[in-house]
């Protein structure tokens, strides 16, 4: 049978990835905000791998709570996007200079 | 290998290639529809692990509505790809040297004694009578009814948001503003002017 831990490896795996590419991908805010989705993606894996694995449905509301919350942000988050883009027509993260110094 | 081992090890497998596509591509479109299949792998994962309704909440949801939301909004934008990658193998090693301890550290405590069968052995598998939406109803209409209104709460504020920060009022086009039409005054429409009477046609050819 799967232990637990294969589950948790994989969230790691998951997270990390993630994590590389917020390093790699440091320009283009488009490929930012897929990160921050592939990183929510790695930590329900392991709430539910824990859910099952204790027989607890809490783990499975914090998904569904989440998931929720994940969305309502992609959301605002391009329509911010959007209405940058609308004013400076460029998605590159260098150009979001207006208040510097 | 059981039918469930390989299916686990299969589903993870296309999630990871999915995940590092994804973050490597150099056209945002392909990372989108990459991202739609790590999505779809991350749900048949989850109905391993018996949770039925949140994996087709995934798909509906997550990939239904977000993730396309993510390919408009990439395909309406109009992106000038070079600058965008500089900078990419600048930092992929120190980025992939971080992410490698990163993985380490996870996978050696992970795979530890506590997370192994032998502590945590896995539960057997329920009957065909058992419902996972039903399971989760249960608990989530009753012990957490309170964060399922404020999560309710979040999309609504979600919603207003989003229109309100991509309004645009076009500048040639005229409609009517009701509360200001309401709020007029007399004084504002109507100017009364005192204008002697004018002498009629006949008076004029008499004098």
């Amino acid at each position: 049978m799967i232990p637990l831990s294969n589950y948790l490896v994989l969230g790691a795996v998951m997270f990390s990835l993630s994590v590389i590419g917020i390093f790699l991908n440091r320009k283009n805010l488009v490929i930012l905000l897929m990160s921050i989705e592939l990183m929510l993606l790695a930590v329900n894996i392991n709430f539910i791998a824990f859910s099952h694995y204790l027989q607890d449905m809490t783990g499975q509301v914090f998904v569904f709570f989440v998931l929720t919350v994940a969305a309502a942000e992609s959301a605002i988050g391009l329509a911010i996007l959007i209405v940058l883009f609308r004013n400076k027509h460029s998605i590159n993260v260098e150009d979001v200079d207006g208040l510097k110094g | 290998m059981t039918f469930l081992q390989a299916a686990f090890y299969f589903f993870s497998a296309v999630m990871v290639f999915a995940a590092t596509m994804v973050v490597t591509m150099r056209n945002p479109v392909s990372s989108a529809l990459f991202l739609v299949l790590a999505f779809f792998s991350a749900a048949c994962v989850w109905l391993t692990l018996e949770a039925e309704f949140l994996a087709i909440v995934l798909v509906l949801v997550y990939v239904g509505a977000v993730m396309v939301l993510f390919l408009f909004v990439v395909m309406m934008l109009d992106i000038n790809l070079a600058r965008l990658r500089a900078g990419f193998t600048d930092y992929l090693p120190i980025g992939g040297l971080v992410a490698l301890l990163m993985v380490a550290e996870l996978v050696f405590i992970l795979s530890g004694d506590s997370f192994s069968a032998a502590n945590l052995p896995r539960p057997e598998a329920h009957g065909m009578d058992y419902s996972n939406t039903q399971q989760l109803g249960a608990v989530l209409y009753t012990v957490y009814v309170y964060p399922f209104e404020i999560a309710a709460l979040v999309l609504l504020v979600a919603i207003i948001a989003a229109i309100a920060l991509t309004l645009r009022k076009r500048p040639d086009t005229k409609y009517q503003k009701p509360a200001e039409q309401v709020s007029v005054r007399r004084e504002d429409r109507v100017r009364l002017v005192k204008m002697p009477a004018e002498r009629g046609p006949a008076e004029d050819r008499s004098s």
